[in-house]
């Protein structure tokens, strides 16, 4: 159970093994998560994660394999993760992911498609799975990691920030769907992170490590905040830069 | 589905609320899992059941009339407040009275609540002669003479069955009045000898405590007294207590108790009182209840609400008191006057919360972001110490930590398993600690 500052007991993660969630992970661990599923595709890299949560305070550290392209499997992959918890679970977070290179993948059909699946359609079919899991035991939170991409598709990465832009949007429907259900839904819109997913990227303005987008997200999940942006600045930034014409968009933002 | 919290108005959530009336609709219920709650002050998550069903158990509010003894008969719904306002007049008060009077006898003897009387009278349990549970087993009738099989109820949290009415034995008054001494001290030290030293000679002890500022911290207000004796005063009365007469109406902007506005009120509190000042009449209300005249003051700590931590740690362990205060105020999270008290023998409930020694309970506005942090680093100390927290107050322990602080868990559980073999009766309290399994 969510204690009165809003600490989960246990944590399920789709995409164990993603920088941000690990460090949310970790932060969720020291305080009251004793129970953190990790799912995710390598089986290598997830008991690493799970070592390192088990190091941070947590008990149990159950891992679940899945490939996010196979979308049909994602019911299968959630109800895993929630049978290895063993226990009413307080909080899903959703960290599925893949930049990918824009340059190889823009001109190629399938590998666009692909894109699309893990950065899109796996994640809503997972979601379909959470949310009728946790209305179903009438409590529960779920974190989606959505990102600044979402809010203004950059001409380097739209391919990536167009899929986040569609799981944003999503998101926040199924959040307003949840009303008077106990369960609620936390929407995570980091800036540039500096992430082994991003390595090698040029870093536009804001760019952040891994621990303040965690430290937002401890902070947004104790004051129950539905919208969390890391840095917090980012809130008010986009809302000027998402109104800037195209060209001076691209000049500050696409350098 | 209703919105629930506890009276610390933390963790919120959704629930099927059951109001019942009769014991056979009890009965019924408990054929599926489920929260008893009466009137929703334990601070935090101990009477709600996240997505679950809630028992509203107010609707039990019989009061027999008092026998020439002083024992009296009463639903579990029924509030305190009721209760000595049908007593009073008659010469009768309850042996036992929490800080509130607005707590039903159910949910009194579900936390296992002490007074100010503590170091002389034990809790309310203690002067329970008969209860009346009702879990999946059963309905059950028992009185101190069964042992543990009727101590596991008292301070059980409703994990063990429904009570749904008990039998205790009334204290004779004279006089709606208490005679009270007030002195004042500096420092810690100087209160925590008072109260060594003199306690024994009232029935009634408490210190309020200051651990907002760092410069006065540890300043306290000792207030001591008895019931007026009506044959030492012509024209005593026995007026039943008045009802709130303020009221906050709305809940607070955030931030509206922070550590300067705190430490202000404390400030004006402690120069309020007299240094010293002997045998004072005040009413009941004004002496047990003084928080009862303001309703929902709890909205007073904004959205987000807060949390009470009360620990009790041994006679020996003196010096922990004194280092949370340290803690606290020098921590700048804000911290209403502090209650300090020392506490008699325990008894035999395995999660009954007294112990012999000090206890001292803080109420602190959920928000500082070092405040979880404080509360787990205060955990330690109290476990380190052979102390413990007040689980009926409690919105945040570790299930660890409650196995260290309450040695006796196992037996609970075992005992529990007995009157509920198959785990029916939860809170979101219990699956939080797991205090159901031991």
């Amino acid at each position: 159970m969510d204690n009165a500052f809003g600490q989960p007991q246990t944590v399920v993660v789709l995409g164990g093994t993603s920088d941000i969630a690990r460090a949310v992970v970790r932060r969720l661990a020291a305080a009251r998560a004793d129970t953190v599923v990790l799912a995710g595709r390598d089986a290598d890299a997830l008991a690493a994660a799970a070592a390192e949560a088990r190091d941070f305070g947590a008990l149990h550290t159950p891992q679940v394999t899945f490939e996010a392209t196979d979308v049909a499997d994602a019911g299968r992959a959630v109800a895993d993760c929630f049978r290895a918890a063993g226990r009413e679970v307080d909080l899903v977070i959703l960290a599925v992911g893949h930049l990918g290179s824009q340059e190889e993948d823009q001109d190629d059909p399938a590998r666009a498609g692909q894109g699309a699946l893990v950065n899109f359609a796996w994640p809503v079919a997972a979601l379909a799975a959470v949310r009728a899991l946790l209305v179903a035991q009438g409590h529960g939170r779920i974190l989606v990691m959505s990102s600044v991409a979402a809010i203004r598709v950059r001409r380097s990465a739209y391919l990536y920030g167009g899929a986040k832009a569609g799981l944003d949007r999503l998101a926040t429907g199924l959040a307003a769907s949840l009303a008077g259900t106990g369960v609620s839904l936390h929407l995570l819109r980091p800036g540039f992170v500096r992430t082994k997913m991003t390595a090698g990227e040029p870093e536009p303005p804001l760019t952040t490590g891994v621990e303040p987008v965690a430290e937002a997200v401890v902070r947004g999940l104790a004051t129950g905040q539905p919208v969390i942006w890391s840095p917090p600045v980012l809130r008010w930034a986009m809302l000027v830069l998402r109104h800037l014409p195209a060209r001076l968009w691209s000049q500050v933002m696409d350098r | 589905m209703s919105r629930l919290s506890g009276w610390g108005r933390t963790a919120a959530v959704d629930a099927e609320v059951l109001e019942v009336t009769s014991e056979e609709q009890v009965a019924a219920a408990l054929a599926a899992p489920l929260a008893p709650r009466g009137l929703g002050r334990s601070y935090g998550d101990a009477a709600q059941l996240a997505g679950g069903r809630v028992l509203d158990l107010r609707g039990l509010d019989a009061i027999s009339p008092v026998d020439p003894h002083g024992a009296v008969t009463v639903g579990a719904g029924a509030s305190l407040d009721a209760l000595v306002r049908a007593v009073v007049p008659a010469g009768w008060f309850v042996p036992v009275t929490p800080g509130t009077r607005q707590v039903t006898l159910g949910g009194a003897l579900a936390a296992d609540v002490h007074g100010k009387n503590h170091h002389r009278d034990g809790t309310l349990g203690a002067h329970v002669t008969r209860l009346r549970v009702l879990s999946p087993t059963g309905t059950h009738e028992l009185t101190p003479a069964d042992g543990e099989r009727f101590f596991v109820h008292l301070g059980a949290l409703g994990l063990t069955g429904v009570i749904t009415e008990a039998t205790l034995d009334l204290l004779p008054i004279s006089s709606d009045r208490v005679l009270v001494d007030t002195e004042r001290f500096d420092d810690l030290d100087g209160v925590m000898a008072a109260m060594v030293e003199g306690d024994h000679r009232y029935r009634y002890s408490v210190a309020w405590v200051d651990c907002a500022s760092r410069a006065g911290r540890g300043r306290a207000v000792l207030t001591r007294g008895d019931h007026e004796r009506g044959e030492d005063r012509a024209d005593a009365t026995l007026r039943p207590p008045r009802p709130a007469r303020l009221a906050v109406p709305v809940t607070a902007p955030p931030g509206l108790l922070n550590a300067a506005s705190v430490a202000a009120f404390n400030e004006l509190w402690f120069r309020r009182a007299p240094r010293h000042r002997v045998g004072e009449p005040q009413r009941l209300e004004t002496f047990f209840h003084p928080l009862d005249g303001v309703r929902d003051w709890n909205r007073l700590y904004g959205p987000r609400g807060f949390v009470q931590y009360q620990f009790a740690v041994p006679d020996d362990a003196a010096e922990t008191v004194r280092a949370a205060v340290a803690r606290l105020a020098a921590s700048r999270v804000p911290s209403f006057l502090a209650v300090l008290k020392r506490f008699g023998p325990a008894n035999p409930a395995p999660l009954s919360f007294p112990q012999p020694g000090w206890t001292l309970a803080l109420d602190l506005p959920v928000g500082p972001p070092a405040l979880p942090g404080l509360l787990d680093a205060l955990d330690e100390m109290v476990v380190a110490a052979g102390g413990r927290v007040y689980l009926a107050k409690d919105a945040r322990l570790a299930p660890a930590t409650v196995r260290a602080m309450y040695p006796r868990l196992p037996d609970f559980a075992a005992l529990a398993a007995r009157f509920d073999p198959e785990h029916r009766l939860t809170s979101d309290l219990d699956r939080r600690l797991r205090l159901r399994e031991g």
